[in-house]
């Protein structure tokens, strides 16, 4: 990456659906603009689309002349329109927010055991090129993702024994009769039932201990129902990452950034798309992006005209927010010597001692590890209902030398 | 395909692999102390290896190139 004094009229940080349609919308119409995507995966696509390169959108995103900065880590703000990655120095006019979301774990007794997995963690593993052939899992956890995964492990050979959905079945036909509305994600729907059929799916169903010496044997679920299994691949829901949108004080609200009809922050020049705002899926991802591109640099009637389409998929969200709800037995799973904080081995026995979140970074160092929360905080927020803390640069680990330069 | 060494033992994966999935088909399941790859996307750092000599890096968010070292703490 050469560029390092000068900037970009839109910088976009995230390569996934949401940042390559708001690169693309960026450059329409009169075009000219010089815009950038940084991401620190190795390529674009973003967790859903991870590996593939096919389609429309990848078309359109490597034919618009958008610079894709991949393998960039970035770590933190050094001026009101600079930022530090680890490859140097960034300048922006227009920021857009395209982080999207981590999966949220809830601890459980045995989930440290290598081969317990994110439901999204085993599908990048297994598109990573991790073998999965053959390999009995359990997929656990609540949302449409639980399906996409168990139909993708499937199709790849893998023996998918049980997918366990923490939501009740009535709440779970609810959200199917919301779907009729939305031809397309029934289609998707069906494509994914036709590639399950044979596989068992239960509803008020998840997993209570996962079990292995050394690695993951078995996994039990809340029925009793001990299953010998390979991998458990186990996400709860998503998390927008936020990290960097708190960083430029923009205002987050519910766990999500907050935006306006234009897809623009609290902060003026910086705006937000995609699963960052609110967990809506790829469908609202696209074209929340459109807007947010559109609007960043002033093409105001082309973002207008989207947005009867992003009401239509914020209601798809409202609907999956109701029917994947998650339910109280979920955080009674954990035990006095469960291990919440993975990075530095803090235990819930120790956390309950502690009274706050600032307390138990000083007596535990819980959330201080490498990940900086971004994994025990949203369970720590689950079981002990403290709130996420504030937000500190580096947003990553990195060497000295990288913020010394 | 690429050929890499994990824990000096030389491994064959196909282009594109990453190297947390390598360390995996080399049959290595704790990567870090008795730990094994959680979210896959680079944010939990339960996957972090010693890449070329540089440790704490962490391996879902690598491609394999040939000739790579990788160890691991929790693999023989």
């Amino acid at each position: 990456m050469a560029e390092r004094k000068g900037g970009y009229d839109v910088l976009v940080v995230g390569a996934g659906p949401a940042g390559m349609a708001s690169a693309w919308a960026a450059t329409q119409n009169r075009g000219g603009r010089s815009v950038a995507v940084l991401d620190d995966n190795p390529a674009a696509g973003g967790q859903i689309w991870r590996g593939e390169g096919t389609g429309v959108w990848f078309d359109r995103f490597r034919s618009c002349g958008a610079e894709l900065l991949s393998g960039a880590r970035l770590l933190a703000r050094i001026g009101p329109q600079r930022l530090l990655t680890e490859a140097g120095e960034i300048g922006f006019e227009q920021l857009i927010f395209a982080t999207g979301a981590r999966e949220r774990f809830l601890p459980f007794p045995g989930w440290t055991l290598p081969g317990v997995m994110g439901a999204g963690g085993l599908q990048a593993m297994a598109k990573g090129g991790m073998p999965i052939e053959g390999k009995r899992v359990v997929v656990a956890g609540t949302g449409p993702l639980l399906l996409a995964v168990a139909a993708h492990l499937k199709q790849h050979g893998a023996r998918v024994l049980h997918v366990a959905e923490q939501t009740p079945f009535h709440k779970l036909r609810l959200f199917g009769r919301a779907l009729l509305s939305e031809p397309a994600k029934l289609a998707q729907g069906a494509g994914l039932g036709w590639t399950l059929a044979g596989t068992p799916f239960r509803t008020s169903s998840w997993p209570v201990r996962a079990g292995g010496a050394g690695k993951l044997e078995s996994v039990t679920l809340n029925s009793g129902h001990r299953l010998e299994c390979d991998y458990l691949a186990c996400g709860f829901g998503l998390v927008p990452n936020t990290e960097l949108a708190a960083l430029f004080n923009c205002r987050i609200d519910s766990g999500a950034v907050a935006i306006d009809c234009w897809q623009q922050t609290s902060q003026p020049q910086i705006y937000a798309a995609g699963e960052v705002t609110g967990i809506g899926g790829v469908d609202a991802a696209l074209i929340e992006g459109q807007i947010a591109g559109y609007a960043a640099t002033g093409q105001r009637a082309q973002a207008e005209a989207l947005f009867g389409a992003r009401d239509r998929a914020l209601r798809f969200r409202r609907a999956m927010e109701t029917a994947f709800v998650l339910r109280p037995e979920l955080s009674q799973l954990a035990a006095a010597d469960t291990i919440v904080c993975r990075c530095e081995d803090v235990t819930l026995g120790r956390l309950r001692e502690q009274r706050s979140w600032r307390s138990a970074k000083l007596q535990t160092r819980c959330g201080m590890g490498p990940c900086q929360g971004r994994v025990c905080g949203p369970a720590v927020e689950h079981l002990l209902g403290w709130p996420a803390e504030s937000v500190r640069p580096p947003l990553f680990p990195t060497a000295a030398s990288n913020l010394a330069r | 395909m690429i050929t890499l060494t994990i824990n000096g033992q030389a491994v064959t994966v196909p282009a594109g692999t990453t190297v947390a999935a390598a360390v995996m088909r080399a049959g290595v399941m704790a990567f870090r102390r008795d730990r094994g790859p959680l979210c896959g996307m680079g944010i939990c750092f339960e996957c972090r290896v010693t890449l070329n000599g540089r440790a704490h890096e962490r391996s879902c968010q690598t491609v394999c190139e040939p000739g790579m070292e990788v160890r691991t703490d929790g693999g023989a």
